[in-house]
């Protein structure tokens, strides 16, 4: 299949006009949430997903996946004008962007942030362009003990790359394979978990799920911390970088795609991560390493590039294989799974609408994205000014009505709580609640395909160790867990988590 | 009892995985076991169960060891009012109409922010509502009735 060929047909979809639409509102959406800090991607994809019921999967997909990325774009907006990271993958960039602009350079640093992240989305997209049909080719010849092996390690790669406890992190995936095989039993119609309760035997909502842990335990966590003070750091007055920020930029960009698109087909490294190593990797090659924190346009340009390849990158597992390798991607699965598409190798055959359409709707997102962020500036330093005690009222409101409509149930409104009230203890604990979204996900397909494979080798589990590519999964599984028993990457680890 | 422990964060973490993995395994009690050719409805949650009292146990025993304790305040107040907010609109909906409902919501949950204004916040309930009326019943077609005798 030639690339350009599929690329011009991805095109065609993606330059429809209701795809267009999708796409602008995908990313203006994002940018907004972006922005503004206390609402995450996860948060707002979840709530504004039964939205998305009534459109084509293709849409559906571009305008959640626009809401993903865009919100890296805005996040870096606040990160430079307010010295707040609007998403969490902005938190290297406060360090020089704020720097920039308390010295009056804030247009430039936010030039290099949108020019830097064009150009990391730009090559991301023709990453998966490139890797997504020889890997989809691959996972076509998986059989059940491949799928199980393979899920198996992204899901433990997942909850050990993670920030934070990695003990608990395997743990909350184990909560979430509970979770997701709450309901009729597929094999023998067994109602599992359901307490005789006729709503749960289709299994516990996705986006109840999804909303009550990321939405409604993220804004009582929230609510407990002061409200921090806004002060803006400088007025935007002239963006155009000059010749020697362009120049100073250039490697920086390029090592931040690089590190970023590395880490990005990790599964469980958030875009923090490959921010905070692109800024590291900086700071040694400078020749000036002091210049670092005092406003050095490397440090804006490495980690926005770095974060934004990270994000594009992540669509490569969950596309091809229809494995999560975060809890966005597992958002997206569910998206798909919801729409009737049952995610993995063989959506890039019988739907290459999906794959190609979506690829070359977020290199023309990327580029809205651009229009959206530079001369629009204006207009989101005014949404910083409304307060969060307006704000969670709204995503509450908008949260319910979400849910609600999905299958018209009070229950549903009921769970929700329930896992708000869930998702905030276990953040309090230090649990990091996205393993369990992936476990959630992962469940029913992960419980079918062991069954599966126990059927076929006749109930022999050495079928696992036996087949080739299982069994270098399985080898790989080991080797990651392995590596995290060892002390010193252990401390390491959470040297970078604080 | 000493104060530290009902404040250690792993303590809590450990109990928490296994009162889940012990809840998991006394439910699944009735599900069959299934043999290794014919895995039962009983096989994976048993497991699971199993391996969440183990996590259990042991983020317990790191617990006790290192007495890490839980930072920051339980935001008592959101914690109450979010979770009963959205149960009012639950009941709402059913009883009362969308607009009670959403009136309910906006109010009540803007209740669980320290820094609530009850005008703004009344004037602001007052207008969220009416705009998802417009878009939501209205544009997009919900078909749930504005308001509805109770009873």
């Amino acid at each position: 299949m030639d690339l350009f060929g599929n690329l011009i047909f991805g095109f065609s979809v993606a330059l429809s006009w209701q795809n267009l639409g999708y796409c602008l509102i995908g990313v203006t959406v994002g940018t907004l949430i972006g922005v503004l800090p206390g609402i995450g991607p996860l948060g707002t994809i979840a709530i504004l997903m039964p939205i998305t019921y009534g459109v084509s999967p293709v849409g559906a997909l571009i305008m959640l996946a626009g809401i993903y990325y865009g919100a890296q774009y805005g996040g870096s907006t606040t990160a430079i004008l307010v010295n707040l990271p609007g998403e969490t993958s902005a938190v290297v960039t406060c360090i020089d962007g704020y720097q920039m602009a308390r010295q009056g350079r804030a247009g430039p640093a936010l030039a290099i942030a949108a020019i830097g992240s064009f150009f990391a989305g730009t090559v991301g997209t023709l990453l998966i362009a490139l890797a997504g049909p020889p890997l989809a080719e691959v996972a076509l010849k998986f059989g059940s003990p491949e799928y199980f092996s393979l899920m198996l390690m992204g899901l433990v790669a997942a909850a050990v790359l993670a920030q934070g406890d990695m003990v608990k992190s395997l743990a909350m995936v184990a909560v979430g394979l509970l979770f997701g095989i709450v309901g009729t039993d597929v094999n023998t119609g067994v109602q599992r978990y359901t307490f005789g309760v006729t709503e749960l035997s289709d299994g516990i909502g996705f986006i109840v799920v999804a909303v009550g842990v990321f939405a409604i335990g993220e804004i009582v966590g929230n609510l407990g911390g002061k409200e921090e003070r806004r002060v803006f750091g400088a007025k935007v007055t002239h963006l155009f970088p000059t010749k020697d920020d362009m120049r100073r930029s250039i490697g920086p960009i390029l090592r931040g795609t690089g590190i970023g698109s590395f880490f990005g087909v990790l599964p469980g490294t958030g875009p923090a991560i490959a921010s905070f190593a692109s800024y590291m990797l900086e700071k040694k090659l400078a020749d000036d390493p002091a210049r670092f924190g005092k406003g050095a346009i490397e440090g804006v340009a490495a980690p926005e590039a770095a974060n934004n390849a990270d994000a594009q990158c992540k669509f490569i597992p969950m596309l091809t294989l229809g494995l999560p390798a975060s809890g966005v991607m597992a958002l997206m699965l569910g998206a798909l799974a919801i729409q009737g598409i049952q995610p993995g190798p063989e959506v890039m055959a019988l739907r290459p609408d999906l794959f190609w359409g979506l690829v070359a709707s977020m290199w023309i997102g990327n580029l809205m994205l651009v229009v959206l962020n530079l001369p629009m500036i204006g207009l989101w330093v005014k949404l910083l000014q409304v307060p969060y005690r307006l704000l969670f009222p709204a995503i509450m409101a908008f949260s319910a009505i979400g849910i609600y409509s999905v299958n018209n149930s009070s229950f549903e409104i009921y769970l929700t709580a329930l896992f708000g009230i869930f998702g905030f203890v276990c953040m309090k604990l230090g649990f990091p609640p996205a393993p369990m979204l992936l476990g959630y996900v992962l469940g029913p397909m992960m419980e079918e395909n062991l069954r599966r494979s126990m059927l076929m080798s006749g109930g022999d589990p050495t079928v696992f160790v036996t087949h080739p590519i299982s069994a270098a999964f399985i080898i790989a599984t080991v080797l990651i867990l392995l590596v995290m028993v060892v002390p010193a990457v252990r401390a390491r680890r959470m040297e970078i988590a604080d | 009892m000493n104060p530290s422990i009902l404040n250690n964060k792993d303590v809590w973490a450990g109990l928490l995985l296994i009162a889940i993995g012990a809840a998991a395994l006394f439910i699944a009690r009735d599900y069959t076991f299934g043999t290794a050719l014919r895995m039962g409805p009983g096989f994976f949650p048993i497991v699971l169960g199993a391996m969440l009292i183990l996590f259990g146990l042991y983020i317990l025993a790191t617990g006790l060891r290192s007495g890490a304790q839980i930072e920051g305040s339980w935001s008592l107040r959101a914690l109450i009012i979010l979770p009963l907010s959205l149960v009012l609109f639950g009941v709402l909906m059913e009883y009362g109409g969308f607009v009670p409902a959403m009136l309910v919501l906006i109010f009540g949950s803007a209740t669980a922010s320290t820094e609530f204004r009850f005008v703004e916040v009344l004037l602001f309930a007052i207008g969220l509502t009416a705009l998802c009326v417009a878009v939501f019943v209205w544009g997009l077609g919900l078909p749930y009735p504005l308001l509805t005798g109770f009873g």
